[in-house]
């Protein structure tokens, strides 16, 4: 919150270290997130990476070692879309219970367009598809103010058109001093540097 | 948050040593041990003076005979039943604001224990109420607060066991005795006026506002035993589950493996 | 775009979830049907005689309103949870405190407000004497705000696990006693002359404690049930 913006990290993890079933999923995993950086965690199926991200954003509370320190107003997009099949896209983004913002129809409606949903505006989201949830999820990243985005499989269910549309989102986002955490098992294809936490090795490159 | 901050800073500040070696399971396990190796005799010997003083040594009740004497069960079973929960909570509690896991296992190993000492409350007063009421179950304020406290009980014992995840069951359990905690007290004075309002005048339990001296003393005697005995049953109860939870650790291989040669 | 004001976004949130509630009905009146159905089985166990009906109206209402609100209560943040809402709103930077209280005061208007204005008729049916009314009503509101509340613990600390529903029912019951003793009591002493007040006092402030403390409790159990 105070302090240089260029100096103090956007989120900070010092030695986290999580024990799963008796298995040791990663120990001593210090790192420190800044404005305009990328970070992509890798690993293999079960490596930790949803769990590495749970415990960023602040929903693991416990069942690790570690501290993590967030200075900065964070969006989360998980594995589940967030979306109410009886609302429709716009009630969904304009009530979202994240609370992140009253946003004006026409923010909604150019976000919903960004995403593909233009003209999906109002008809209920139960007569969506799957990837046309995790769209509507994702309109909330042009949505948000906030600085700091942590994205669990974002690419998901989501088509080659969304996939270069939202590379293109993040490269915006962290050239205009944002930074973003996710885990995705493609490779980027984006125009700044990635710095990679590969869990399998459990060191940060 | 902040509270638990702050919280957790006077304890790192004050009571570190003492929090810390609790905090260790080998620690808890070899003083528990110790305990229990000169509690177990004094519990046993209490319970058996305080039973043949309640049982044949004090006088008959002149209105209930000799059957009163279920008391020095009943009422010792009831008084620790309680007193179980309130410690079950507090552990709770302690593994809540401190995180400390041996508060979880204290607070895990206790549930049952005090189910099982409600429950003896309630069939000792079921056998004392045939002779006295002249029913097996009567629905007294005592009796339906004691029957509430028992599904108190088995309401954490079956959220435990609902989760898969032990930390969350323990930490869920923990958030349920304390709302339990604080309902307990309304409980009892809900079903006090609940009863107070349907009583017939028939019921009555006598001779117990009024307790003479050579009835009290085998009671206290006999109370003092329960909560040794409760004390006994919690510590072991605790061990169990610390050797199940760290099963896989060194020391507790190095433990079977020394019982086993004292065995062999 | 500007962020909303603590009170703002609880109101967003109660329009929100009585929106959903509205676009599906049949999960408002399935507690008054359920409601009517049990009023239904009493006559058929007890037997039909008017006066007997009349002796056990008060506590029959009151059991039949406890459960069909117990019954409802696992499912508040259920399908928030299933489809990642409860996530995002434990994440959010508004006091789940007060994020609780709304999801809660959602629940109470869709049963247990609708409970108690529906049950004047459901008393008739069970030949309850005619002054007794208001107070059943009043009791009702009243007494089925801290069910609701205490309802929403039990939710909130199953919501994780596969088969809740039984689960919630065994937590919370025993916690739903007092507010029954209280409730059935008031409506008991209106329909034999005593004043009811008292006992709709007490109820107010079981009402008034357990908004104070409940939503800390269920605040709680989904932070841990989120975790699990």
């Amino acid at each position: 919150m105070s302090g240089d913006p260029a100096s103090s990290p956007l989120l900070a993890s010092q030695s986290l270290c999580l024990i799963r079933g008796g298995r040791e999923l990663f120990r001593e995993l210090s790192f420190e997130v800044y404005a305009g950086q990328l970070w992509q965690i890798e690993g293999l199926n079960g490596a930790g990476k949803t769990s590495l991200i749970r415990i960023l954003c602040g929903l693991s509370r416990f069942g690790f070692e570690g501290e993590v320190v967030c200075n900065s107003p964070l969006l989360y997009l998980g594995h589940q879309p967030a979306v109410k099949a009886l609302l429709t896209p716009r009630e969904n983004l304009s009530w979202h219970v994240s609370g992140d913002g009253l946003h004006s129809n026409t923010q909604i409606e150019s976000a919903l367009a960004r995403v593909g949903l233009s003209g999906y505006e109002d008809v209920p989201c139960h007569t969506l598809s799957a990837g046309q949830h995790r769209r509507v999820n994702l309109a909330r990243l042009f949505l948000s103010e906030a600085a700091l985005w942590l994205l669990d499989e974002p690419f998901a269910a989501i088509d080659k058109e969304g996939v270069d549309e939202l590379q293109t989102l993040l490269t915006a986002h962290v050239k205009a001093g944002g930074a973003v955490v996710m885990t995705s098992h493609q490779a980027l294809q984006v125009n700044c540097d990635v710095r990679f936490l590969n869990l399998g090795a459990g060191v940060a490159a | 948050m902040f509270v638990r901050r702050i919280a957790r800073c006077i304890i790192a500040v004050a009571m570190w040593p003492i929090f810390h070696k609790f905090g260790s399971p080998p620690w808890l396990y070899a003083i528990s041990g110790a305990i229990l190796r000169w509690m177990l005799p004094v519990t046993l010997i209490l319970l058996v003076i305080g039973a043949v003083w309640g049982l044949m040594f004090s006088p008959a009740d002149f209105r209930q005979g000799n059957s009163y004497r279920i008391m020095y069960i009943h009422v010792p079973a009831a008084v620790v039943a309680l007193a179980g929960y309130y410690v079950m909570a507090l552990a709770g509690a302690i593994n809540l604001i401190w995180r400390m896991k041996m508060a979880d296992v204290a607070m895990k190993a206790a549930a049952p224990v005090g189910a099982a000492f409600t429950f003896l409350a309630l069939f000792s007063g079921a056998v004392w109420g045939k002779p006295t009421w002249g029913a097996w179950w009567v629905w007294d304020a005592r009796v339906t607060s004691m029957l509430i406290l028992l599904f108190l009980y088995l309401g954490v014992v079956a959220l435990y066991e609902a989760f898969d995840n032990k930390e969350a069951a323990g930490k869920a359990c923990a958030v349920l005795s304390l709302v339990g905690m604080v309902n307990i007290p309304i409980i009892y004075k809900s079903v006090d006026w609940w009863y107070s309002l349907h009583q017939p005048a028939s019921i009555k339990l006598t001779g117990e506002s009024t307790i003479d001296p050579s009835m009290l003393y085998p009671l206290l005697l006999m109370i003092a035993a329960f909560y040794a005995l409760f004390t006994c049953c919690l510590l072991l109860n605790m061990r169990v589950e610390l050797l199940r939870r760290e099963s896989r650790t060194h020391w507790v291989g190095s433990l079977a493996k020394r019982e086993c040669s004292d065995v062999l | 775009m500007s962020a909303p004001g603590t009170l703002q976004f609880c109101i967003r949130l109660l329009r929100r979830q009585l929106l959903l509630a509205v676009r599906r009905p049949i999960e408002i009146s399935n507690p008054l049907v359920f409601f009517a159905m049990v009023v239904a089985l009493f006559p058929l166990g007890l037997g039909p005689a008017l006066e007997n009906l009349a002796g056990f109206a008060a506590g029959t209402l009151w059991i039949i309103a406890l459960l069909s609100n117990l019954l409802t209560s696992d499912a508040v943040f259920r399908s928030d949870f299933e489809d990642g809402s409860l996530e995002q709103l434990l994440l959010s930077p508004q006091p789940l405190y007060l994020s609780v209280l709304a999801y809660i005061g959602a629940h109470w208007l869709m049963t247990g407000l609708l409970l108690a204005l529906a049950s004047p008729v459901f008393a008739l049916l069970l030949n309850l004497p005619g002054q007794a009314l208001g107070t059943l009503v009043m009791s009702l509101l009243l007494g089925t705000a801290v069910l609701s509340l205490l309802g929403g613990i039990g939710a909130a600390l199953t919501v994780g696990l596969k088969r809740g529903g039984m689960l919630t029912s065994l937590l919370i019951l025993p916690l739903y006693m007092p507010v029954l003793i209280f409730g059935s009591a008031a409506v008991q002493g209106a329909v034999s002359g005593i004043p009811a007040g008292p006992y709709l006092a007490i109820l107010a402030a079981m009402l008034c404690l357990a908004i104070a403390l409940a939503p800390l409790a269920i605040a709680a159990g989904l932070r841990i049930s989120i975790d699990a």
